[in-house]
């Protein structure tokens, strides 16, 4: 629907009836977030949670859908089936602010409740209770992470969910809305920037002739009239050699990607590897030059954009150590030895220069951001309080702007289908104490943090002969690994877990599957399958 | 939610008595993909941690950290919340404890009855309380209070196991009889009566202990057959709205102890428009020196039920909560089998008598704590909170149980309704005074030759009722009376023509409080019995708030100096600091407890119960 952000605040959080949590275990992997969740159901509201695994989320949960792992859309299409076919569809909503209701409606009437039982493991009053307790809400928010967007139709997903905000009108009004949750304080600020291949800062179009020309006239430069290759199709241009040179920042793709053997294997093909971090990451020692970066956290002056699009002020309180530097020193220092002097701007200039090209954060002066404690976007002058929720334009009447168009979506089960020769499904995520592949969190130390472990349900390990605490071969379609499993009670029998918080010691992305959705580059680390198998008994131990 | 535990396991048999206070038809079949365990659902399991903590207290004879770790995972219940509730009570045990456990009272009455020798009795032979016995199948504890002061001595039984009888108690005790129960004899029937009105020549103006002797309370139809659920019809016929007017018409003041006009609580249920809306029955009765509820509870039990089903026609009311003491086992088996039968009968449910409303009664057993008593807390409690006060405003009927508007009252309050409900609430008014309407039950124990529970109209003099108990023992001469429980007045012998009623005792500086009278001879050691009136109260204090936790300490220390020995340096002094301490624990504590703390002891004090010569 435009701009990539959650559409509500926390304070439209605190005061909704339900909220949906699919795809997402908020309270280890979105804590500050959660946090807010949880004034809300103190304060009575109603939280369905969607999730193949029983989280600590869902056991916070109304109700706890646990759904086969890659089932979501046959679930979405169900629960919008339902609304319609009880009807509990917002029509005015749907009338005034949408468009392809009809077709979304066809589409969806093979998705009965009976149907998405099968597809997806859960049971159909589950499913029915879901969608009668968010249509029935007078406001609702659906919330998701990358347990919707780490698959290979992640933009499917996505749209299955708008569907149901768009069928339910549970968008564009104070207390209802749609939020992809972000796992950093500042992924949402990286977007808003123009970190992303087709979009400049403002969320404004590449391909945009006109808001191109905005830019090379402030810039005095000219910028490529074609978007950029995504994080998956710069490894494809790798493979091909067109892409021979690497610039990383605060990245660490040697362990985070799919498939990690390739990806190893095309870092190292590179001509050129630049890597500028505050660690000294795998990625960093495949690389030709490193620049220590300074933290941007203490150690530099700017700003940071949360989940709910509040934009705050981050201050320097300390001088980076040893030969670290501020990343816009770096740069500008860069652009220099490429011949343009940008001089040695303050944070503070740099963000007026942004605010006079991106419409959303016009009002946001230091100022202002200081005196109001951050603004959520869009902030277009020095006047307007900024918006705790978008997509308001939806409920004017007549609607401002064009209307949001429904999408007609189908199940495709995960790329990596489950055989009789890999008959186990592996899905990764994350635990409360650690953070992607550790280069932040890893070097603290945590008292609930352990060795990284295969985790199965103890029926499994009883099926399969595997103990609590034993080491097994595992093995995709890609890769073997060796590793410790670990009984839980919160998978069910074939669904197995693990994390990539310790690729040093478990190379667990020699497991998943690269397999992306072209349209956002995601891999699908969310669906692997995989066998376990038991290691040759050992000669000489125990006794 | 997404609980921490430590790491034990519940037995098989905690964890079946753990699932006994569970429908078993509510368990998920298909748990792997389907799991209800949020907030609601815990808000909404939390009253069944009281029940399931008396399941295992009862299956094992205490409750250990695996079987608090099954009742967690089942309740959704905090671990350090359940810990914090299963310790809050007297009769729960969180360190292994014998399957059989005797308390024995060594309060006011029964310390006059010999209680002091009985407890040296067990020290010597079993142990300091606490102590198992040389099997391990049992042990002893001291106890506050049992309530069953016209009986005195007594012991309460707590039985645990499976083969277990249930939990009983006996009255008048001796030591041979404790220590063969706690080698596993069974418990004797009691012999004596309660009520000396009703036995031998009955006298006729018995209104609240009518059926007291004449209907078996264990059967609905010698109730009815007594005139039982007459008023139940009759107030269906009157319309709820009518039966508040006849009962603020009555006059009626509640019984526990704070005298709130019943009438005004009623109406401002009635009229709030919330719901659902709850009728309370405080049966937790457990003021030192007060019985007048449980014998209500034991003998004419269906009129309870009765009374609560009309507070909930009246009110609109479709749930109804009993929380009956711990310490009263036959209580609860009598009410028990009296809500049982008249679900049966049609009684209670959803279409009681076919007269088109709904009504219900869930039993709730308390599980020793004087201060449940206090409405709020009895609320928390019922809840599966720790039982501590709540601030007040929001008052019970806006904001009571579960949050939601309430009646609360005592069982001798609400057994009135019924009278006025068929007699109409200005006869009801014509009786007893013009500001204490109706008769009134007294508790009358300690020195006098026929301690029991009497029934008077209101008017009667502290002079007349003792008379009325057969006048002090032995002929012996009246010391002083303790008036309105441990959180009452004594007063001496000069006020024994002071009218019992609300108004009479209020002229003298003392109160009514549950109707407790209990008399002292010359020969009472009243500086220990006041000591133990000090140590009561520092006991249960619930600790929530500084004043009454600190206070009630400092009072205790206060008066074991002031008893020790002549060599006391300043009474004047002492006697300042007292006061002081009761005027902070009156002005800031958060309930009843804390306020009332000091008034025994005050007027023990200042009648000179501390002068004098030094302790022999």
């Amino acid at each position: 629907m435009g701009a990539g952000g959650g559409t509500s605040s926390y304070t439209d959080l605190h005061r909704t009836d339900v909220v949906i949590l699919w795809g997402s275990n908020a309270r280890e992997t979105h804590p500050i977030f959660f946090h807010h969740l949880l004034k809300a159901l103190h304060s009575g509201a109603r939280l369905y949670a969607v999730d193949p695994r029983r989280t600590s989320s869902a056991r916070w949960a109304d109700v706890w859908l646990g759904l086969d792992v890659g089932t979501d859309i046959a679930l979405a299409n169900a629960v919008g089936r339902e609304i319609i076919a009880a009807g509990l569809v917002n029509q005015e909503f749907v009338d005034q602010a949408t468009s392809g209701f009809d077709e979304y409606r066809a589409a969806v009437e093979p998705y009965t409740l009976e149907r998405a039982e099968r597809i997806t493991g859960v049971p159909r009053d589950a499913i029915r209770s879901l969608a009668h307790a968010y249509a029935g809400a007078k406001s609702a928010q659906l919330c998701w992470t990358l347990g919707i967007t780490e698959h290979h139709n992640a933009v499917d997903n996505v749209l299955a969910l708008i569907n149901l905000a768009l069928l339910t009108g549970h968008v564009g009004r104070p207390g209802s809305g749609m939020n992809p949750l972000r796992g950093q304080n500042n992924v949402q600020g990286g977007g808003d920037m123009g970190a992303l291949p087709n979009k400049l800062p403002g969320f404004q179009d590449v391909e945009d002739d006109e808001l191109r020309a905005k830019f090379e006239r402030a810039w005095d430069c000219t910028i490529p009239p074609k978007n950029g290759w995504h994080l998956t199709q710069m490894f494809e241009a790798m493979e091909r050699r067109d892409l021979r040179g690497l610039y990383v920042i605060g990245e660490n793709p040697a362990q985070s990607e799919a498939d990690a053997d390739h990806t190893n294997r095309m870092l190292q093909g590179l001509d050129h590897l630049i890597v500028q971090d505050i660690f000294l990451t795998k990625t960093a020692e495949l690389a030709d030059v490193v620049l220590p970066a300074a933290a941007g956290w203490a150690e530099a002056e700017g700003t940071v954009t949360s989940s709910e699009r509040r934009v705050q002020r981050v201050r320097k309180a300390l001088d980076p150590p040893g030969e670290a530097r501020d990343d816009v020193d770096i740069l500008c220092e860069l652009a220099k030895r490429f011949g343009h002097d940008w001089g040695q701007p303050a944070a503070e200039e740099i963000w007026d220069e942004l605010r006079g090209l991106s419409p959303m954060h016009g009002g946001m002066s230091y100022a202002r951001l200081e005196a109001l404690g951050g603004i959520q976007w869009p902030c277009p002058d020095e006047d307007h309080p900024g918006s705790t929720y978008l997509h308001g334009r939806l409920w004017k009447r007549p609607i401002e702007g064009r209307v949001a168009p429904f999408s007609v979506v189908e199940d495709v089960p995960p790329a990596d289908g489950l055989t009789d020769e890999y008959p186990v499904r592996l899905t990764t995520g994350r635990r409360l104490d650690s953070y992607n592949t550790g280069v932040q969190s890893g070097g603290f130390a945590s008292p609930i943090r352990r060795p990284e472990t295969l985790d199965i349900c103890e029926a499994d390990g009883r099926r399969w002969g595997i103990a609590d605490g034993e080491r097994v071969r595992v093995q995709s379609r890609r890769s073997a690994i060796e590793m410790t499993v670990r009984y839980v009670d919160n998978l069910r029998p074939g669904l197995t877990f693990t994390t990539f918080h310790f690729p040093d010691e478990v190379e667990t992305n020699k497991l998943t599957n690269p397999a992306w959705d072209q349209r956002s580059g995601t891999a699908e680390f969310k669906a692997a399958a995989i066998r376990i198998e038991k290691l040759e008994a050992a000669v000489g131990v125990g006794g | 939610m997404d609980l921490k535990l430590l790491p034990a396991e519940a037995s098989p048999e905690e964890r079946a008595a753990v699932a006994s206070v569970f429908d078993s038809s509510s368990e998920a079949s298909n748990a792997d993909r389907v799991a209800r365990e949020g907030l609601n659902e815990a808000k909404a399991r939390r009253h069944l941690l009281l029940p399931a903590l008396h399941a295992v207290q009862k299956a094992v004879g205490w409750i250990s950290q695996g079987a608090l770790n099954e009742i967690c995972c089942r309740l959704i219940v905090p671990p350090a919340e359940a810990y914090g509730v299963a310790s809050f009570y007297a009769m729960f045990s969180t360190v292994a404890r014998a399957p059989r456990v005797a308390h024995v009272c060594d309060d006011i009455a029964c310390k006059l009855a010999g209680a002091d020798a009985i407890c040296a009795t067990l020290e010597r032979t079993i142990g300091p309380p606490g102590t198992s016995s040389a099997d391990g199948q049992a042990t002893w504890l001291r106890s506050p209070c049992l309530g069953l002061c016209e009986r005195s001595p007594a012991a309460l039984f707590q039985l645990a196991g499976s083969e277990s009888a249930d939990d009983d108690t006996i009255a008048p005790a001796t030591i041979d009889e404790i220590e063969q129960i706690l080698n596993g004899a069974t418990v004797p029937a009691p012999a004596v009566g309660s009520t000396p009105q009703t036995s031998g020549t009955r006298e006729p103006e018995l209104r609240l202990l009518r059926r007291v002797g004449v209907a078996d309370p264990t059967s609905l139809s010698a109730y009815r057959a007594a005139g039982g659920y007459d008023a139940l019809a009759r107030a269906v016929q009157m319309g709820p709205a009518q039966v508040i007017a006849e009962v603020s018409a009555s006059e009626l003041q509640g019984r526990g102890g704070a005298a709130f006009p019943t009438g005004r609580k009623w109406d401002a249920v009635a009229k709030t428009a919330e719901t659902p809306r709850y009728v309370v029955c405080n049966a937790d009765e457990s003021e030192p020196g007060t019985f007048k509820d449980r014998v209500l509870m034991e003998e004419d039990p269906f009129a309870t039920v009765e009374s609560m089903t009309v507070a909930g026609f009246a009110v609109s009311a479709a749930h109804g909560y009993l929380y009956v003491r711990g310490e009263y086992p036959l209580a609860t088996a009598r009410l028990e089998g009296a809500i049982r039968q008249c679900r049966a009968d049609g009684l209670l449910g959803a279409d009681v008598m076919g007269k088109g409303f709904a009504f219900d009664i869930e039993l709730r057993r308390g599980a020793g704590a004087y201060i449940c008593g206090e409405e709020t807390a009895l609320f928390n409690s019922i809840e599966g909170f720790r039982g501590e006060p709540r601030n007040k405003p929001p008052f019970p009927v806006e904001k009571g149980l579960f949050g939601k508007p309430t009646v609360i009252n005592n069982v001798e309050t609400l057994a009135n309704v019924l009278d006025i409900v068929l007699e109409g609430g200005a006869a009801f008014a014509g009786v007893g005074t013009e500001q204490s309407t109706g008769s009134k039950l007294f508790c009358v124990s300690g020195s006098v030759e026929r301690p029991g529970l009497y029934e008077v109209a209101f008017g009667t003099t502290l002079g007349g009722l003792i008379d009325l108990a057969g006048g002090v023992r032995d002929g012996g001469g009246l010391a002083t009376v303790l008036l309105g429980g441990a959180a009452g007045t004594f007063v001496s012998p000069e006020h024994l023509d002071t009218p019992l009623t609300f108004e009479g005792t209020r002229a003298i500086g003392a109160s009514l409080g549950s109707g407790v009278v209990m008399a002292f001879d010359e020969s009472a050691d009243m500086r220990d019995i006041v000591l133990r009136i000090a140590a009561f109260f520092r006991d249960e204090s619930c600790g929530q708030c500084v004043p009454c936790r600190v206070g009630t300490v400092r009072q205790e220390e206060l008066l074991r100096r002031l008893a020790r020995d002549g060599a006391r340096p300043s009474p004047a002094a002492e006697a300042d600091l007292l006061d002081e301490l009761a005027r902070v624990m009156r002005d800031a504590s958060i309930c009843g407890l804390g306020h009332t703390a000091a008034n025994a002891v005050q007027s023990a004090v200042s009648m000179g119960v501390f002068e004098g010569t030094e302790r022999e």
